[in-house]
């Protein structure tokens, strides 16, 4: 009797394309990774800004111009729920990755997740603060 | 009367079937079964056949483990009447070579494990008539999270990057190589750091966070790959930076 049989008769499944719809969690971490994108497009546009207010008053015109036109609203709007998405998971991910202790006692989570939104808040005062005085 | 839950377990023969497939079991739905019970009662009462593993029916061998609902969970630990009124679908580890039926190949995490020295390292041993190593409190506190691993490779079924890149060092090895450099009594950070700082290593890991939300012990591997990523860093930083004797 001969029967041919392989060396490795183990079943490797193989992992769909689509792996990461199959669960919530998958699905948001593959959007925080997605939102660096829009990252990465929120500081392209603030360095083209600042090159259109360094190249005078025309430049910002035509730059506010370009900037109502519905497409780039659009992309824009998209972009900042990306940008709050990409906040508020990584905020959230922060005391996994950092253990910060005082005086022999590790601060809890909630400590320094509330301490970087209090860093963004007081930063965005501060800016707001800066543009419109 | 007793109630019926039903069960759709994964069958997988190698010398019969090219891919697996599903069988039906009905077994007694008892507030106090697990769904290790639900298969045991298969196994002894309607279909010998079934293979899958298990040992201590109590959450500390870390053999049980499969995918409950798509779920990687410890199936002593998992109780049917949570599923209730079912179906219950019961399949091997997620991202492991099926041998057979429940039964899947854990030959890569065994062939892991080592290279990332899971032991206390000494540059000098000492002698037994020195007496033991001590530790404080907080000494062992430091390191204990990471200490309470029971090798079940949940976290290894629920990280899709180990599912995509089987290279990858994965979750439970790179958590029990920072259990190791966070022990006061060891030395071996550097030998450790040699194998985890490779692209396989702690690099590989895109902080998913899975493992550590299906670790059954706590242990946080997400948490202790994290960390390792910035003691890298901070070792890449000093070896570019600083001349060879301040490393």
């Amino acid at each position: 009797m001969s029967r041919h049989v392989a060396d490795d008769l183990t079943y490797r499944r193989p992992m769909s394309v689509w792996w990461w719809t199959r669960r919530r969690s998958y699905f948001l971490f593959v959007m925080r990774e997605l939102s660096s994108i829009f990252i990465a497009w929120f500081v392209l546009y603030l360095l083209l800004f600042v090159r259109a207010v360094g190249r005078g008053e025309a430049a910002y015109e035509d730059f506010l111009d370009a900037a109502a036109s519905p497409w780039l609203v659009a992309i824009n709007v998209v972009a900042f729920v990306f940008v709050l998405l990409h906040t508020a998971t990584w905020f959230l991910l922060t005391p996994q990755a950092m253990v910060v202790a005082v005086r022999g006692h590790r601060v809890p989570a909630a400590a320094i997740i509330g301490a970087q939104y209090l860093g963004l808040a007081v930063v965005s005062a501060f800016v707001y603060w800066l543009v419109t005085r | 009367m007793d109630e019926n839950i039903r069960l759709q377990v994964t069958r997988y023969r190698p010398d019969k079937d090219t891919v697996p497939g599903w069988q039906e079991y009905d077994v007694p739905l008892r507030k106090e079964w697990t769904v290790l019970d639900g298969l045991n009662h298969v196994k002894n009462e309607v279909d010998t056949t079934l293979a899958f593993r298990w040992s201590c029916r109590m959450g500390i061998c870390g053999s049980c483990g499969m995918n409950v609902n798509g779920e990687p969970r410890l199936t002593c630990a998992t109780f049917l009447s949570d599923y209730a009124p079912g179906p219950v679908t019961v399949e091997p580890l997620g991202n492991f070579p099926i041998v057979r039926d429940l039964v899947v190949d854990i030959g890569d995490f065994m062939a892991k494990l080592p290279r990332v020295k899971p032991w206390i390292i000494r540059d000098e041993e000492k002698s037994v008539d020195d007496g033991e190593y001590l530790q404080t409190p907080e000494e062992l506190d430091a390191y204990k999270q990471f200490s309470m691993c029971i090798n079940c490779m949940l976290c290894y079924a629920a990280c899709p990057v180990y599912g995509l890149d089987p290279d990858f060092v994965g979750p439970a090895a790179i958590a029990l190589a920072e259990r190791y450099d966070l022990d006061s009594r060891d030395q071996g950070a550097r030998e450790r750091l040699d194998v985890l700082i490779e692209h396989e290593g702690v690099w590989g890991c895109t902080f998913v966070g899975e493992c550590t939300r299906v670790c059954p012990k706590h242990v946080d591997p997400a948490g202790a790959i994290q960390r390792y990523k910035l003691k890298a860093a901070q070792e890449s930083v000093k070896m570019f930076l600083l001349p060879r004797a301040f490393r």
